[in-house]
């Protein structure tokens, strides 16, 4: 339940693209044309899924307060978290260096789809900002890391799926000149966010405040009957009926 | 200008309107948006990325003789994310409940693709000083654009700038807001930041027609 929630969340909720405008730069550069959308959408997924639990794994045990206790009880007190920027980023870096190798070596044709567009994404925002909420928002175990980078990912591709089909078919309006290319996209890329707003609705117990309320009103009916109000509470009560009848 | 050349001023004002990095060149637009609700954060950002994108050019064409090509992205990126550790730093010293609004944007400074554009384009094949001037432009013109959209955000979505009131009180009903004058809400949502650079756009390119595009 805990992973289909994320699952739903990080794709429609916590969009990259529509909730936090990550990874806008090549997701308005690489939007021109449906075919090369797919194949750097896949290569975002893909490489989203192999770096959030890799810099989970190294957020844990190396970086957070206390996380180096495993080294000897005298580590117990270090804290590295400054260098989390410099760690993610490198592990990214080398991660999509060692994907590109690896992928070129064992399937070519995938290569051949989604070569050119590794590289460009060491540099895209998407990958270390889903790094870095990831570390914020401090997911709990491996699995959920894993789930929120592959759902990331998908929202990501999802997003830039879109944009591209909008792009193909807008080349057929008559849009004014000065909005032509850059300008219209944008302002359809707004509409599209401020569609997506409304899935802020779809899973309840978003927020911690949120979270609270429910729990109020999901109490059931017969343990409500049980829980007395105190003395105190009832004359307040009384009082207050009073003074509203005087 | 006796201080700069003709060649130089061009690097530091060129970038300020008809080569902008946000608007024409497109580049570093996922932090330009997210934190432009309100004119401080607007403001700091715009301040962080002058000094690392500044920084950042001179360290990389002071070194651009000793970085072997293949590595080249990897010694970039370090070197952004040594200069953007030391703004966190700073941020979260002197100001922090500022760092925490802006909380991952600071590290996403990082990835910003104006700042490897621009190590790429220009401080790889330039001396440090103009290297230095070209990087102060650009990250000027990002600023710009970061602080008009944040301006009109804030003032129109919550009536305020740096949290001032200046349209008068929304609660109390008074200055302009006793004629009925009523905040827009929406200003202050995410997708608006969209819209406001959709609009920027739209007025820079039909005031300069060179810039519209060929479709």
């Amino acid at each position: 339940m805990e992973h289909l929630e994320l699952f739903f969340k990080s794709i429609f909720v916590d969009n990259m693209v529509f909730a936090y405008f990550l990874g806008m730069c090549s997701y308005l550069a690489v939007s021109k044309k449906v075919s090369t959308a797919v194949g750097l959408g896949a290569a975002v997924i893909f490489v989203l899924t192999v770096t959030v639990p890799l810099n989970w794994l190294l957020d844990q045990y190396i970086l957070q307060r206390g996380a180096l206790v495993w080294l000897g009880a005298e580590y117990a007190d270090y804290d590295l978290s400054f260098l989390s920027f410099i760690l993610f980023i490198a592990t990214i870096a080398t991660m999509v260096q060692l994907v590109e190798i690896v992928v070129e070596k064992f399937s070519p044709s995938l290569y051949n789809s989604l070569g050119i567009f590794l590289p460009l994404i060491a540099v895209n925002c998407a990958i270390l900002g889903g790094s870095l909420f990831m570390q914020s928002r401090e997911i709990e175990t491996l699995g959920l890391a894993l789930n929120y980078g592959f759902s990331s990912g998908i929202g990501w591709f999802l997003a830039i799926l879109a944009i591209a089909a909008i792009r193909e078919k807008i080349r057929y309006s008559n849009v004014p000149a000065p909005l032509r290319g850059l300008g219209i996209t944008f302002i359809i890329t707004g509409l599209m966010a401020i569609g997506f707003m409304s899935f802020g609705g779809m899973l309840t117990g978003g927020d911690d405040a949120n979270q609270e309320v429910e729990v109020v009103s999901v109490m059931p009916v017969n343990e409500m009957s049980n829980t007395e109000p105190s003395e105190e509470a009832l004359q307040e009560i009384q009082t207050e009926v009073n003074e509203t009848i005087e | 200008m006796g201080l700069l050349s003709k060649k130089d001023s061009k690097l530091i004002f060129d970038p300020l309107a008809d080569n902008n990095p946000i608007t024409i060149q497109v580049l570093g637009i996922c932090s330009a948006l997210a934190i432009t609700a309100q004119l401080k954060p607007s403001i700091v950002m715009a301040l962080s990325v002058i000094f690392v994108l500044g920084m950042g050019n001179v360290v990389i064409s002071l070194m651009r003789n000793i970085i072997p090509s293949k590595i080249r992205i990897i010694v970039q990126l370090i070197v952004v994310a040594t200069l953007v550790i030391i703004v966190d730093l700073v941020l979260k010293a002197f100001a922090y409940e500022l760092s925490k609004e802006l909380s991952v944007f600071i590290g996403l400074i990082i990835t910003n693709c104006i700042i490897m554009g621009r190590f790429e384009a220009f401080a790889l094949g330039n001396g440090p000083w103009r290297s230095f001037l070209d990087g102060v432009g650009n990250a000027l013109g990002y600023g710009i654009i970061l602080i008009i959209v944040g301006f009109f955000r804030e003032l129109l979505g919550s009536g305020t700038l740096f949290g001032f009131k200046v349209l008068g009180d929304s609660v109390e009903k008074t200055g302009l807001y006793a004629l009925g004058y009523e905040n827009n809400g929406f200003m202050v949502l995410p997708p608006m930041a969209l819209i406001v650079v959709g609009i920027i756009i739209w007025v820079q390119r039909s005031r300069n027609k060179e810039l519209i595009e060929e479709l």
